[in-house]
């Protein structure tokens, strides 16, 4: 039963995160430009630039960048359907991860020295991030007593009241996963010379394209993870949900805009510090209320 | 109308150009004309880019640079020659370590001439150039099917 729940999320998840992670993206450069002061590419604009990619030729330099970008790509699709289809939030974070590392993987297949920097800050940047992960997992299975997602339509209230320090320090951290600016060590959305184009710079074609869907999926999961805090027993609950997870990305979206990119010394020290402090601090809370 | 004109990604090279239609070229894709309302974006990687825009004349020692660049680039791909320099070589054209226009080099597609090239040029020039682009990609695309 539960694989089959499973399987269907996954493939659903796989057909709808697409289309509204695109969309997502677009409106991003869209707000992106107007809080630049100009009027933006059209909405679907990374729908045109994916679709340009994939007729472009073939061209690679490992051979095998193209087998781990799908691999990564699966794997997005594996956890984001785990994630809706009310399954293992640990697991979903675990496979998600996953996904992450065929990146890097795809990164340092070329042996490019640009994308092998771009797959080391990758690296770190798991590294940065993952620890508070696995804490705000733990304090959702704290407050809600249970790793399934789909337990929070049976709360009587809603997993933040109990977890507002581990919901702020994963907001912290999501602007890592979204690679935003001052994040964006790795591979940046904006500037796009070599050295910060990093794990990108020896993908083209189809396989950047791969790249670009696997970021509008990721999107779609983690704006999922944001809501699931603010969802607790009926419908109106799930607008809720959605409302505060688009309000996040908008946040997102004014960090990115606002803040230069940091040294990944910064991004690991902060980001394990804000990982210890609030996650640590909620964790030891529940335990003794 | 294609894909391949709907986001069309740029890499700009200064071969050996007095930084004149440089300077344009950058006014060109920077905000103030906005050119991303178009899905142009300047990419710093030749892998990345679909339009070439070249300013400068070449010489001995970048020519292997812009062949570089050139044969990195993923078909479909066009190359604009932005100023008289990368036309022709201008004024620099008899200087003894002057091979001439860009063409010497890599196959160009549109000319767009001018000292400093102006931007109303350069993006007459690069909306010429998708022409060229939707062309080449048709082309990539039978090419594809026969084989």
């Amino acid at each position: 039963m539960s694989f089959i729940t499973t399987l269907i999320g996954t493939i659903a998840f796989a057909i709808l995160a697409p289309i509204v992670g695109c969309l997502l993206a677009g409106l991003d450069r869209i707000i992106s430009a107007r809080m630049q002061g100009r009027v933006g590419p059209p909405i679907l604009q990374p729908y045109y630039d994916v679709r340009k990619l994939i007729a472009k030729d073939n061209v690679t330099v490992s051979g095998v960048d193209g087998v781990y970008m799908s691999a990564a790509l699966v794997f997005t699709a594996f956890a984001g359907g785990i994630f809706f289809s009310g399954g293992n939030l640990l697991m979903s974070a675990f496979i998600i991860t996953m996904a992450g590392l065929f990146f890097i993987m795809a990164a340092y297949s070329s042996r490019s020295p640009y994308a092998e920097l771009g797959a080391g800050r990758e690296t770190v940047q798991v590294m940065s991030y993952e620890p508070m992960v696995l804490l705000m997992a733990v304090c959702f299975y704290m407050a809600a007593g249970t790793f399934n997602v789909s337990s929070v339509f049976g709360l009587s209230a809603p997993v933040i009241l109990y977890t507002i320090p581990a919901f702020i320090g994963f907001l912290f951290i999501l602007t890592i996963k979204l690679r935003k600016s001052p994040f964006d060590l790795s591979t940046s959305h904006h500037a796009h010379q070599e050295l910060v184009r990093g794990t990108t710079t020896e993908m083209s074609g189809k396989t950047l394209a791969k790249v670009e869907v696997m970021h509008w999926c990721e999107t779609v999961l983690f704006l999922g993870w944001t809501g699931m805090f603010f969802i607790w027993g009926g419908p109106l609950s799930l607008i809720l949900g959605i409302v505060v997870a688009l309000a996040a990305w908008f946040f997102e979206i004014w960090i990115d805009n606002n803040f230069a990119r940091v040294k990944w010394q910064a991004m690991l020290r902060s980001a394990w510090t804000v990982a210890l402090v609030c996650g640590g601090i909620n964790i030891i809370v529940l335990m003794l209320v | 109308m294609g894909y391949a004109s709907k986001s069309p990604w740029v890499i700009h090279y200064d071969a050996s150009s007095c930084n004149g239609c440089d300077i344009e070229v950058l006014a060109a894709l920077c905000p103030g004309f906005d050119v991303e309302r178009f899905g142009i974006i300047n990419t710093g990687n030749p892998k990345h880019a679909d339009i070439f825009l070249v300013t400068g004349s070449v010489n001995e020692r970048n020519i292997s640079v812009v062949k570089q660049i050139y044969d990195q680039m993923v078909e479909p791909k066009v190359v604009v020659a932005c100023g008289i320099c990368a036309c022709t070589g201008g004024i620099f054209h008899d200087c003894y370590n002057v091979i001439g226009g860009v063409d010497k080099a890599i196959p160009v597609d549109v000319y767009a001439p001018g000292c400093a090239v102006r931007p109303e040029a350069i993006i007459d020039a690069v909306v010429q150039a998708l022409g060229i682009l939707e062309e080449k990609s048709k082309a990539l695309k039978e090419s594809k099917k026969g084989a």
